[in-house]
């Protein structure tokens, strides 16, 4: 345990002027205002083609404001906190809403802050830059020594710190201050089947402590084996097979599958498949579905979301039943329910909407090998890549970026990389063992119009009955 | 040197003022370090509508500065979402001490004036600017009714959007370098949702111009509405080896993978399928590929590129043989060439090296006749899973497509969930036809109908 320095003592912004600001946001009228402010400080460094190519750091600071009139939302941003930037963009944001008369006049906020269940030991701007270039040197010595057909290795090291405080004319106002630390590894292999990559990434919600838990050469060997495996890779088959997801490697399969389907905007307006679904069977039952944010030290882990309200384990699917969408401020209020804590925007500059944090499948009973061996032919899934949705029909596809041939319960043969699809509806139905060994995947980052988050996710060992994989061999 | 988003304000003395503070930036460089500084400011609105009403409207400013230190062959950069003095000084000292850990390379160094004289474009419009919030409502609002109006199968869509922006930029070097430039944007989308019975099928549609009133409103919604309605009753297909028919949005985002790994920095670090095959056929003699950002009818067109050299020509395939690669200043350093000024970058960013006009030489045919040459094969409509499916080091190709089937030259049944699969390489010299239809898309990339044959279906 080392000491912590703190830095952040400075007033991000006083809490009156929050108030005066939601006051002139609705002084021509509005049915709910509120004001966002941020402060984000980031640094990186990057090593690749043997040298550290590049420091980096970045700075931003700003306020969002938005204005709900009926079923529209105004909104407008500045960088400038002063008193008289922030009225600058109430009175735009209100214009935007159009005003309305009515709503909202006296505004009286209460502190409602949620302790992070994690504080991070050792704060990332504290550490010398040396040390965090000796951990990029140690990860390509150790890429390189993994094979001499490595011919290519980058890494990067990146910490970013968030605070921000939230006020609305509900009189909540909460704040948060939270740190992200994430180092990855990138490698080339060359043979005579051509060029292959591989890749490894590590990331929670912590400080600089990340590297007493993870060894960056551990991680880069990892991301070496991955390019070298592929460099005898063959081509991955054509067509419909079973399909084994190894622990850990695979959370990207419900993120898509029915993840985004469940976000309650887009049931809103009917562009989801499970629109109108809950409490129907439509999953089997061997799958309970989580999106929890209240996991200590994910990558998707927030205290409160970015609407100022704290996270939650949510149960989406509970023994393959959908239990409750997904809401964020604007859907639950319109709904007259609370939100689950899952409003969430990339930075002052975004509206928020509704997003998934920490997404898990819970462990089931079957032995992880059991579910291998008793696979007569299929392919099996370590490590998936990202992954896209059309929430309207289902369809979605992700990525393999390690994978193995099963033939006769055994996994044989590593497969080039590919794409696989499926319908959301249909994969969870026919998802046909859950093991009990469950695993957080790496960390993400999930994009919905044009705006990213971070993201965890996570699954035990588990079997799709049939998937079409998008590969070139017959 | 791209400036996306905008500032409403701006006019010759707000970007000459941009580029009196970058110029200021710069010539604080010490004795044996050279310093560049990047500005930009901006401003954007954006309107959403939704059954009828407005559902969000966001105005947004924006401004920052990209401050680059080069100091004894070692570089440090840093940015800021400011133009606040004291920040931005402390954003310098920052962009110091991070060059201080960095590790050497001689061939590093800021872009130095090369002669070529930048060529004027026409790039800002007053006409986005002081277009009336009540007219970009009207337009968002008349975007959701034209595409909710014309088939009794499209009753709502996922957004309808208008959005505008208006960036100005500017750019100084110690090493003498002074640019500036402005510009303005305007876009339509809209993603239209079709139903018949529990069935649901989504199609998209959109415009990107300097000014409003080049969007063709209409052309928008009739794209989306014809993309969802066309896509009911879709099932997979069998798994088989056919012919891939792409319409312009789509080959543009196939060269835009190609242009990817045609960059000085992959071909350095070893990350592109075609190092050391410049001068060698490539691809099918259909295939002529060139970057031009003097180019006024592209999105990316720009009389700068991100370090402040005047853009220029870049032929990357000519007749299916590759030509050669994109630099920036580093990239041709290290390799002994001249920078094809092919900079991109943000304020909040090193300036990498990039595509930033690409576009397809045109051939023979309108996409009709490409299509009525098919006599099995697919006509894609949407890519899915590109960032997952695409490997642009080995060159591999895997993704998710939507369309309807070509049989016997004809449009038959609607396809889904089936991936395509094949290699960058192979789809290059598979390329059977290349049409005469030039589209500039949103990207700034300009394409035409692609016919590629023998890919991999997998479906049912």
């Amino acid at each position: 345990m080392r000491d912590v320095t703190t830095t952040s003592d400075d007033v991000l912004i006083d809490p009156d002027l929050m108030a005066q600001t939601l006051r002139g946001a609705l002084a021509t009228g509005g049915d709910f205002a509120e004001v966002f402010a941020e402060d984000r400080r980031s640094a990186s460094a990057h090593l690749d083609d043997g040298r550290v190519e590049e420091l980096t750091s970045g700075r931003s600071r700003g306020a969002g404001i938005r204005v709900v009139v009926g079923d529209t939302t105004g909104f407008a941003h500045t960088a400038d906190l002063t008193p008289a930037g922030l009225r600058a963009a109430a009175e735009a944001a209100a214009a935007a809403a159009r005003g309305g008369g009515g709503g909202v006049k006296e505004v009286a906020l209460t502190r409602r802050d949620v302790a992070r269940s994690y504080q991070p030991e050792v704060l990332p701007e504290t550490v010398d830059k040396g040390t965090k270039v000796g951990l990029l040197r140690r990860a390509d010595e150790s890429a390189r020594a993994a094979g001499s057909a490595i011919t290519q290795v980058s890494a990067s090291y990146s910490e970013g710190r968030r605070r921000f405080v939230v006020a609305n004319s509900d009189g909540l106002l909460a704040g948060d201050d939270g740190v992200r630390t994430l180092f990855s590894v990138s490698t080339v292999a060359s043979g005579d089947t051509g060029l292959q990559t591989g890749r490894e990434s590590i990331g929670h919600t912590v400080g600089f402590e990340l590297f007493d838990q993870h060894d960056v050469a551990e991680l880069a060997e990892r991301a070496a084996r991955r390019a070298l495996t592929k460099l005898a890779a063959r081509p991955a088959p054509s067509g419909q097979l079973p399909v084994v997801i190894g622990k850990g490697g695979g959370g990207v399969l419900f993120h898509e599958a029915c993840g985004h389907g469940l976000e309650a905007d887009l049931v809103a307006k009917g562009a989801s498949v499970f629109a109108g679904r809950v409490g129907e069977q439509v999953a089997s039952p061997l799958v309970t579905l989580v999106d929890d944010g209240t996991i200590a030290r994910e990558w998707g882990y927030v205290a409160i979301d970015d609407e100022g309200h704290p996270a939650q384990r949510n149960v989406l699917i509970r023994d393959g039943v959908l239990t409750d969408y997904m809401w964020d401020q604007l859907r639950a209020r319109k709904e007259g329910r609370p939100s689950s804590g899952n409003g969430r925007r990339q930075s002052y500059q975004h509206l928020p909407m509704v997003r998934m944090t920490n997404t898990v499948l819970l462990a089931g009973d079957d032995d992880p090998d059991d579910i291998i061996a008793s696979t007569d032919h299929g392919v099996y899934v370590a490590h998936l890549g990202g992954g896209q949705v059309n929430t309207a029909t289902g369809d979605f596809v992700f990525g393999m970026t390690e994978a193995y041939l099963i033939e006769d319960g055994q996994i044989t043969e590593p497969l080039r990389e590919g794409n696989l699809i499926g319908n959301g509806p249909q994969v969870l139905t026919d998802i046909d063992a859950v093991a009990g060994d469950f695993a957080m995947g790496p960390p993400g980052t999930c994009g919905k119009d044009g705006q990213g988050v971070p993201v965890g996710d996570g699954v035990p060992t588990l079997r799709v009955k049939a998937l079409t994989i998008g590969g070139t061999a017959a | 040197m791209s400036a996306p988003t905008a500032a409403a304000a701006a006019n010759e003395d707000t970007t000459a003022e941009l580029l009196r503070m970058a110029e200021r930036l710069a010539a604080q460089a010490g004795p044996g370090e050279q310093v560049e500084a990047y500005v930009a400011r901006g401003s954007s609105t954006s309107v959403r509508a939704y059954d009828g009403e407005v559902e969000s409207l966001s105005v947004a400013q924006s401004a920052g500065v990209g401050i680059r230190v080069v100091a004894d062959d070692r570089q440090g950069f840093a940015s800021c979402g400011s133009l606040d003095p004291e920040v931005v000084a402390e954003t310098l000292a920052d962009a110091r001490d991070n060059a201080r850990h960095a590790e050497p390379d001689e061939a590093l160094g800021l872009a130095r004036p090369d002669g070529v004289v930048p060529v004027h474009q026409e790039l800002w419009f007053d006409e986005v600017v002081q277009l009336p919030t009540d007219e970009k409502v009207r337009l968002a609002i008349e975007l959701e009714r034209a595409t909710t109006g014309a088939d009794e199968r499209v009753r709502s869509v996922r957004t309808a959007m208008y959005g505008d922006g208006a960036g100005e930029a500017a750019i100084a070097t110690s090493t003498g370098i002074s640019a500036a430039g402005r510009g303005t944007t305007c876009h339509l989308s809209v993603a239209a949702l079709a139903r018949d019975g529990s069935e649901t099928r989504m199609g998209g549609g959109s415009d990107v111009a300097r000014t409003p009133g080049e969007l063709d409103l209409d052309q928008v919604a009739a794209d989306a509405v014809e993309r969802a309605t066309r896509l009911l009753g879709a099932t997979p297909v069998p798994s088989r080896r056919l012919t891939v028919v792409l319409e312009p949005r789509l080959a543009a985002t196939i060269v835009c993978i190609l242009g990817g790994t045609l960059t000085g920095e992959r071909l350095l670090k070893g990350r592109t399928p075609f190092a050391d095959r410049v001068g060698e056929v490539i691809g099918s003699p259909l295939l002529t590929v060139v970057d031009d950002p003097t180019d006024p009818r592209s999105m990316g067109a720009d009389p700068h590129d991100g370090e402040g050299l005047a853009t220029r020509r870049n032929e990357l395939v000519r007749a299916g043989e590759l030509v050669g690669f994109l630099h920036n200043t580093w990239t041709a350093r290290r390799l002994g060439v001249a920078s094809t000024a092919s900079a991109v970058r943000s304020y909040a960013s090193t300036p990498g090296v990039g595509c930033q006009a690409l576009a397809v030489t045109p051939g023979e045919g309108t996409h009709d006749e490409l299509v009525a040459a098919v006599d099995d094969g697919i006509l894609v409509q949407s890519l899915t899973g590109l960032h997952s499916g695409v490997n642009a080091v080995s060159g591999d190709i895997s993704v998710g497509a939507e369309g309807l089937l070509i049989r016997g030259g004809a449009l038959a049944e609607p396809v889904c969930e089936v991936t395509l699969a094949t290699t960058l390489q192979r789809l290059l010299t598979d390329i059977e036809a290349v049409g005469a239809d030039l589209e500039w898309q949103p990207s700034g990339t300009g394409a035409v109908t692609l016919v590629i044959g023998d890919v991999t279906l997998s479906g049912r």
